[in-house]
């Protein structure tokens, strides 16, 4: 641990700099949408549709199913990819791999070490909310999300996402986000622009993302 | 500029960043400058990729309808930000130590170094992974490692591309920008081992990358990284990235070191909501870059057991001191000014020196060290004075309204000097002559004499002297025979 002197020392910097300035407060317009305008998006189906659009645009995959097709889907989105092995959270509803054939899931219970996470292929996961606009699903390491390394090792991340965990807009997800809790953004694979500031998908994290919207 | 401030530079100037013990002198903006105009590939890499960075931006903001609104919301909350950071920062370190962190802070470099070998020393590994953070590279964090016996591994692919390369970084959110594609394979095929036969596409080069890197991310123990943001209500970092090298580096390890800039703090959880927009889509990203990660402190059964924040001041309060300058400090890292910049795009970024390139470079380099160096005294008038960057900057600083402020403290620092600059001499004389109806017209006189005996076909190629740095890149034309006065005093005798 650092002294207290330089914690001090720059504190003291901090209020010389500011001097008689300190503490003054202007104030924050704040005339950015808090929710989608009417003219974007006017009923709850235009919003899930929105959703589709944009997570698409990001360059993941993206399909509508209803709630007791949830299993067949999981499964066949797995085989599409050619998963062979995957590693779910250990709360994943059990109903979601019911259908699973040929695909070995590993429960994060006891956790995996590294090395065993590096191996596997895929990665099953729900979220804590979604984000229309910018076609996000964010994670909070709660129910059927695991921890944070689940999702950032394997190349292949199926994400299920209840339709009413959709909100609009960017102010709405982050009111409704715990920040005590980690929170993982994500929209789209993982990209590069390292080359020639073009973009191309595969960097270190999964390089495919599906997302399986359950619908209501 | 207080007696402190200046006192504040000067012990900063011995631990130039990646500099070590002994600074390197740096050559000033124009003569580095030079070697990158010569170099027609470098210029044309830099044309391809400024381009596409450009149509990027535009597109992602020219699509959101309020843009305009979130960066009003983006000055303003920078604004009240800085006029109340000590409150800030001791609310941030009271979150952070709540969840489980601790929190060190580094008046310096030096002291941000020192804190930061002396934690991987202590847990007893032997290499670290890096996300890649230009605070890091400012504190010059490698060479203390190394010293220390610690490699330290660049996770980022164009960090990679750098390293092997043996060069430095010319852009902030995309270090390789000088290279093509065809120099980055030959590089690969060169030093990473399972590359030999490497073809020029960029997915096979990122994979090959990604394949190189990933051993090194799964076994890591101790990871140092940046962050984009550090919310003082929470006590929360923020990280936005596109790789998922920041992901794994923020999960994976034992320990994580991240290292931050006193000037990432935002004062509440709801700003978040602004800058989450702001800095996807100005740096050319989209709408959201692919990932964006938030953590506070500990978080028991995931990810690292100890976390440390190193919270670095190194010149950020001497900017802060100065009223108009003090408004680089709202920058958000998105590089939108680097990539609209016409300067920028025929030097690239290491004629600015070691860290920060590009308009934002121009006006933060000189006040994070002081303008006493040449080098750093030059970068204010690395600028055209376009406004570009103004125009794009998503928490509206006035670039071009700082560089002319810094341009007027570089001249007031060396008043001081015994021996005037050629161009106070230049200016003293001037100001004598003008000072004076007769001296004026007399000297008008001679001089219009004497260049009209230099011009050839009524333009003049080359002005003696020193002022023949200004016909370098441009003619004069020659003066009229007979000046506005003359004329004006024949017709009303």
């Amino acid at each position: 641990m650092t002294g207290g002197g330089s914690r001090a020392e720059v504190l003291r910097r901090v209020r010389e700099a500011l001097g008689g300035s300190r503490g003054t407060s202007p104030p924050v317009p704040r005339g950015y949408d808090r929710t989608l305008p009417e003219a974007e998006a006017a009923t709850r189906a235009d919003v899930v549709a929105l959703f589709s659009e944009r997570v698409a645009a990001n360059r993941a995959a993206v399909r509508h199913v209803s709630a007791d097709e949830l299993g067949t889907a999981v499964a066949a989105a797995l085989w599409g990819r050619e998963v062979k092995q995957i590693v779910v959270p250990a709360d994943l509803p059990y109903g979601w791999l019911a259908e699973l054939e040929g695909v070995r899931a590993l429960a994060d219970a006891p956790a995996l070490d590294a090395e065993a996470l590096g191996a596997v292929d895929g990665v099953v996961t729900g979220c804590a909310a979604a984000v229309a606009r910018t076609g996000t699903v964010i994670l909070d390491g709660g129910r059927a999300q695991g921890r944070r390394a689940l999702t950032a090792v394997p190349g292949y991340h199926l994400c299920v996402v209840h339709a009413d965990q959709i909100v609009g807009t960017v102010p709405e997800a982050v009111r409704r986000l715990d920040p005590s809790r980690p929170l993982t953004w994500i929209s789209g694979p993982s990209a590069t622009h390292a080359i020639e500031m073009v973009r191309v998908e595969g960097g270190h994290g999964p390089l495919h993302l599906e997302i399986l919207v359950v619908e209501d | 500029m207080t007696a402190s401030s200046r006192r504040t530079t000067e012990s900063s100037a011995g631990t130039r960043p990646g500099g070590g013990p002994v600074p390197l002198p740096t050559p000033k903006f124009a003569s580095a400058a030079r070697s990158a105009l010569a170099d027609t590939g470098l210029r044309r890499n830099l044309r391809g990729a400024t381009a596409e960075a450009r149509a990027r931006t535009s597109a992602a903001t020219a699509e959101a309808a309020d843009w305009d609104a979130l960066r009003e919301a983006g000055r303003a909350i920078g604004d009240a930000t800085l006029l109340n950071l000590d409150v800030h920062l001791e609310e941030l370190e009271r979150g952070v130590t709540g969840a489980g962190g601790v929190v060190h802070w580094a008046v310096d470099a030096a002291e941000a170094r020192e804190v930061v070998t002396g934690l991987v020393r202590a847990s007893g590994a032997k290499e670290v992974v890096k996300a890649s953070s230009a605070t890091l590279r400012e504190i010059g964090l490698d060479a203390a490692l190394a010293r220390a016996g610690v490699t330290a591994y660049e996770t980022a692919i164009a960090d990679l591309v750098v390293g092997v390369g043996g060069d430095e970084p010319s852009h902030l959110l995309s270090p390789a920008l000088h290279r093509d594609r065809a120099e980055i394979a030959e590089l690969f095929r060169r030093t990473l081992p399972a590359a030999a036969d490497l073809g020029d596409d960029p997915a096979g080069l990122a994979a090959a990358a990604r394949a190189h890197l990933r051993d090194r991310l799964l076994r890591a123990r101790v990871a140092v990284t940046g962050a984009n943001f550090l919310v003082a209500e929470t006590g929360t970092p923020v990280v936005l990235e596109s790789e998922g090298n920041a992901r794994m580096c923020l999960s994976l390890p034992d320990t994580l070191i991240t290292v931050a800039g006193i000037d990432k703090v935002v004062p509440a959880w709801a700003d978040l909501e602004v800058f989450l927009q702001l800095l996807p889509r100005a740096a050319g990203a989209g709408p959201m870059t692919p990932y964006a990660a938030s953590w506070p402190g500990v978080t028991p059964g995931d990810g690292p057991r100890a976390f440390h924040l190193v919270l670095v001041d190194n010149g950020r309060t001497r900017a802060l001191a100065d009223e108009v300058g003090r408004a680089a400090l709202r920058c958000v890292r998105c590089s939108a000014c680097v990539n609209v910049c016409p300067v920028y795009e025929r030097t690239g970024g290491r004629a600015y020196g070691p860290v920060y390139p590009g308009p934002i470079g121009a006006i933060l380099t000189p006040q994070l060290r002081g303008v006493e160096s040449a080098a750093d005294a030059s970068l204010p008038y690395a600028s055209t004075l376009c406004g570009a960057c103004a125009d794009v900057c998503p928490v509206k600083i006035d670039i071009p309204g700082v560089l002319v402020h810094l341009r007027g403290a570089v001249v007031e620092s060396r008043r001081r000097r015994p021996v005037p600059t050629p161009e106070l001499a230049l200016m003293r004389g001037l100001a004598w002559t003008m000072g004076d109806a007769r001296r004026y017209e007399t000297a008008l006189r001679r001089s219009t004499r004497w260049a009209r005996l230099l011009s050839r076909g009524g333009r003049i190629r080359r002005l003696p002297g020193l002022l023949g740095k200004w016909t370098e890149a441009r003619d004069l034309p020659a003066p009229p025979a007979e000046s506005f006065r003359a004329w004006w005093a024949r017709r009303r005798p």
